[in-house]
């Protein structure tokens, strides 16, 4: 006898190869122009860390003796490397894009048991792991040179950039956040050290120096949107992200000026709109429901505000995410959709009475 | 509607509903097969017990079976024939076991039996409307089979106001409530009025997907001079849920565990109400329904009335035969049917579709981990972490998936459907509950036995006891027996002397 399908009997054109894909085409406006504006060493950065994720993932999942072709085409390995290269410094040498490939995916993800068993958002625990491992090499940002400026290292150039270790006349430059950060610690308050450093026009066409997706806050704005058009991911996290840094931020700015950053530069600067819309949405790390979801984006957003503020790193998105993620199965915990028919603690609802 | 704007609907997909195959095909009879098998168990309840032997001749309409017990619902002849054979055949039934079925072949008259028409139906009393409806065999036509006239009995007596009709057809592929709408307005308003009489309540909705604008229009034209009022809801899936169409309606939910009764609802389904309208008002049994015929892998999908009994092939063939080799059969809808195993599956009351699927259209590739995206979560109408029980289920720990409500899934499938890594939630659903009830069942039977054996004890006892008590009444009465004999003895003895003495 033949074995019974069970029902349903039809399935909604989507698969999991699909929802990356959908991510992925989201983050190649923003993506491109980061290429345009650091030219040839980013995009050398880019491919080697897409291609030392594809690579180890392939890797670790035949040593584990499960078949390869599947697991690669669901593409969440070129994701996690695309996510990370874009919060990188652009000029950055290949070994740190590696390094970070291979932690993301091998031990970020592929420890834990492989894609949905992941605690922490690869891209950001590598990043952090950077972060702390390489200070100096993830610090290093870069004022962009259009690749059609005259100032843009040429091929050859780049790629002495990426792999020879070059350094480049213009590459010493802050972020503005490492700059306010470094101000500071000068005794230099924000009334004197943000003018003529900050113009939020800048930040939203990507022209400030900073990593390679970080830069453009409107084009990753745009993806994100096309997101939740698209269904991928619901509006929730984000919004609540976005919330949390720029209400402190207001509150905190509009006490005292000469210490705390505005709303714009707060949520322009770092990677606050790559992390609340592609970041913090990442299925496997965050909370199961809408409301939890907010509740997650809200403290993300809060944690980051605190960090950048207080912290002793200039930014705080990475940091906030990967607390947060340990926080996620808490949340989920605790805050569930209300069952039909059920009050939001499980009992039935009393007869006779609307719901 | 001030009701209506306050309904936010919970969950559901939209899944491609292919119903364009089908929509537009009007109603036909199918002619009638060679031999009808009709099941006994075409209701939710026990078994109808056959009240006709082999070889006796029956008419239509003629009651084959009789209802037994509280729960359970009649059979009648579907047409004019003699009876060829009663036994266990095939029947649509998920575990595929078979079950017992009276087969008819017709003698082509289609001859019917002495019909009850009432004068004025509508002046009947509410008893006799239910009584009516209960010996004709009617339950519930949307799918769930459940026998109408017991919930109109509980609705009379819990003093239901709101009858809800139900045309929200959400299914995919099935259009044979958008057709009976469509076509057979009139008669589906005089079974809602009777429904309402037979239960005395004042409000009478029809709530019907806002994709059928036909059937909205139809609804409305018959409908119009009654109390009747027809609501079209936002259509999705599964808006034909009872429990969803109640909330979109009347804005509550059925307490857990509870009735529509609770909350003052009747829930009905179009098909049914067309029933009643047949039943009461004609003096009709349930001998037929309508079936949608459909899916690629059909040459011509339509909207078929067919006699109960008749088998799936039949209305295939009816239809021009496969298009190519079918993927898979399906009885129902795709997203709560079943797969038929071989295509001579016979409709019964509940058969609301027929499909042959190509593979194509079924689209369940291979799965792949849960990346937790928690879509499904957000499809569930009734509000359940999918993924989250089936990761219990996944390794065998069926209590903390009840604990995040197993036991309230409905089966309904927009989880499976929307699973972007394909995993089969439902089959894992259904696995765990079947499990839970067989353990269930195991739990009652050792219970069962424990009450027994204490039982067996305690009457024991009471028999020790008894014996017991009873000897020591004996023993106290031959002990005072003795003690009357001794004392008479003594008494004769005293006497004696005396006599001696007097002597
Ligand atoms: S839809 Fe599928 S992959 Fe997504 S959370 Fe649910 S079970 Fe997991
Ligand atoms: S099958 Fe069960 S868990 Fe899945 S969506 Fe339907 S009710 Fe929810």
């Amino acid at each position: 006898m033949t074995r019974i399908a069970h029902s349903p009997h039809a399935h909604a054109p989507v698969s999991v190869g699909k929802v990356m894909a959908t991510v992925m085409a989201a983050l190649v406006p923003a993506t491109l122009y980061g290429f345009w504006l650091y030219g040839w060493p980013a995009i050398f950065l880019w491919t080697v860390t897409v291609t030392t994720a594809v690579a180890a993932e392939a890797l670790t999942v035949r040593l584990q003796e499960k078949p390869v072709r599947p697991t690669l085409m669901d593409g969440s390995a070129i994701l996690t490397a695309w996510l990370l290269a874009l919060s990188l410094p652009p000029f950055a040498a290949w070994w740190v894009g590696v390094v970070g490939a291979l932690f993301a995916v091998v031990i970020a993800k592929q420890v834990f048991g492989g894609l949905g068993q992941n605690v922490f958002n690869p891209a950001m625990a590598a990043r952090v792991m950077l972060l702390i491992s390489f200070p100096v090499d993830m610090t290093m940002w870069t004022t962009p040179m259009p690749l059609t400026g005259g100032h843009a290292p040429g091929l050859m150039e780049g790629l002495a950039i990426t792999f020879g270790g070059a350094h480049w006349d213009a590459m010493a430059s802050a972020s503005l956040l490492g700059h306010v950060k470094t101000e500071f610690t000068r005794g230099v308050d924000l009334l004197h050290s943000l003018p003529g450093y900050f113009a939020a026009q800048d930040s939203a066409i990507g022209s400030r120096a900073g990593s390679l997706g970080e830069t453009s806050a409107g084009l990753l704005l745009a993806g994100g949107l096309f997101l939740i058009a698209r269904r991928i991911i619901t509006w929730h996290g984000p919004v609540a992200m976005l919330l949390g840094v720029a209400v402190p931020a207001l509150i905190a700015h509009a006490v005292a000026p000469a210490h705390f950053l505005g709303v714009l530069p707060e949520i322009l600067s770092g990677g606050l709109i790559l992390g609340a819309f592609f970041i913090i949405t990442d299925p496997v790390t965050s909370p199961n429901t809408n409301e939890g979801m907010f509740l997650f984006g809200l403290l993300c957003g809060l944690l980051t505000w605190t960090i950048r503020t207080f912290g002793g790193y200039p930014e705080g998105v990475a940091f906030a995410v990967m607390l947060m993620n340990s926080l996620t199965p808490i949340i989920d915990r605790y805050v569930k959709p209300r069952i039909y028919g059920r009050t939001r603690k499980g009992t039935a609802l009393p007869v006779g009475k609307e719901a | 509607m001030k009701l209506f704007s306050r309904f936010k609907p919970q969950g559901g997909v939209h899944p491609d509903g292919r119903k364009d195959l089908s929509a537009d095909r009007p109603i036909r009879v199918l002619p009638m097969p060679e031999r009808l098998f009709v099941s006994l168990q075409q209701h939710v309840g026990a078994p109808a017990s056959p009240v006709v032997v082999v070889g006796e001749k029956v008419l239509k309409g003629q009651l084959i079976a009789a209802s037994q017990g509280n729960i359970s619902a009649p059979v009648h002849a579907p047409t004019s024939g003699h009876v060829a054979a009663i036994g266990d055949y095939l029947a649509p039934h998920p575990s595929g076991l078979p079950a017992p079925t009276i087969t008819i072949e017709p003698d082509g008259e289609d001859c019917w039996a002495a019909l009850d028409v009432p004068i004025d139906p509508y002046a009947l009393e509410p008893e006799e409307i239910a009584k009516r409806v209960a010996a004709a065999g009617i339950v519930g036509l949307g799918g769930a089979a459940f026998p109408s006239a017991v919930k109109l009995n509980i609705s009379r007596k819990t003093n239901v106001q709101t009858l809800i009709i139900n045309g929200g057809e959400c299914e995919p592929y099935l259009t044979c409530d958008d057709r009976i709408m469509r076509e057979r307005a009139a008669a589906i308003v005089s079974g809602i009025r009777l429904i309402q009489r037979a239960v005395g309540c004042t409000e009478a909705l029809v709530g019907i997907e806002d994709n059928k604008p036909e059937a909205i229009a139809a609804m409305r034209e018959a409908a119009k001079g009654t109390d009747v009022k027809v609501m079209p809801v936002p259509a999705m899936y599964p808006m034909g849920w009872d429990k969803q169409m109640t909330r979109a309606l009347v804005g509550k939910e059925v307490p857990a565990g509870g009735r529509s009764s609770d909350i003052g609802v009747l829930v009905h389904n179009v098909a049914t109400a067309y029933a009643v309208h047949e039943a009461v008002a004609l003096g009709r049994p349930l001998i037929s329904r309508l079936v949608t015929v459909s899916g690629e892998a059909v040459k011509i999908a339509c909207n078929l009335e067919v006699p109960l009994g008749t088998p799936a092939q039949a209305l295939f063939d009816y239809c021009g035969g496969y298009a190519g080799v079918p993927a898979r059969l399906v009885m129902g809808g795709p997203m709560m049917g079943h797969e038929m195993p071989n295509p001579y599956i016979p409709v019964v009351k509940g058969t609301s579709g027929v499909l042959a699927l190509t593979h194509k259209e079924i689209g369940q590739p291979v799965p792949s981990p849960c990346i937790r995206c928690s879509t499904c979560v957000r499809a569930c109408p009734v509000g359940l972490l999918p993924l989250e029980m089936a990761a219990h289920i996944r390794v065998g720990d069926l209590n903390t998936s009840v604990d995040f409500g197993l036991k309230d899934c409905i089966a309904c499938g927009s989880c499976s459907y929307v699973c972007p890594a394909h995993i089969p939630l439902v089959h894992y659903f259904n696995f765990a509950k079947g499990e839970l009830a067989a353990k269930e069942r195991a739990k009652l039977k050792q219970e069962g036995t424990k009450k027994l054996a204490e039982a067996r004890n305690e009457r024991m006892e009471k028999i020790a006891r008894a014996r017991e008590e009873a000897s020591r009444q004996r023993a106290a009465k031959k002990a005072a027996q003795e003690a009357a004999k001794k004392a008479a003895a003594d008494a004769a003895a005293a006497a004696a002397p005396q006599q001696e003495a007097t002597a």
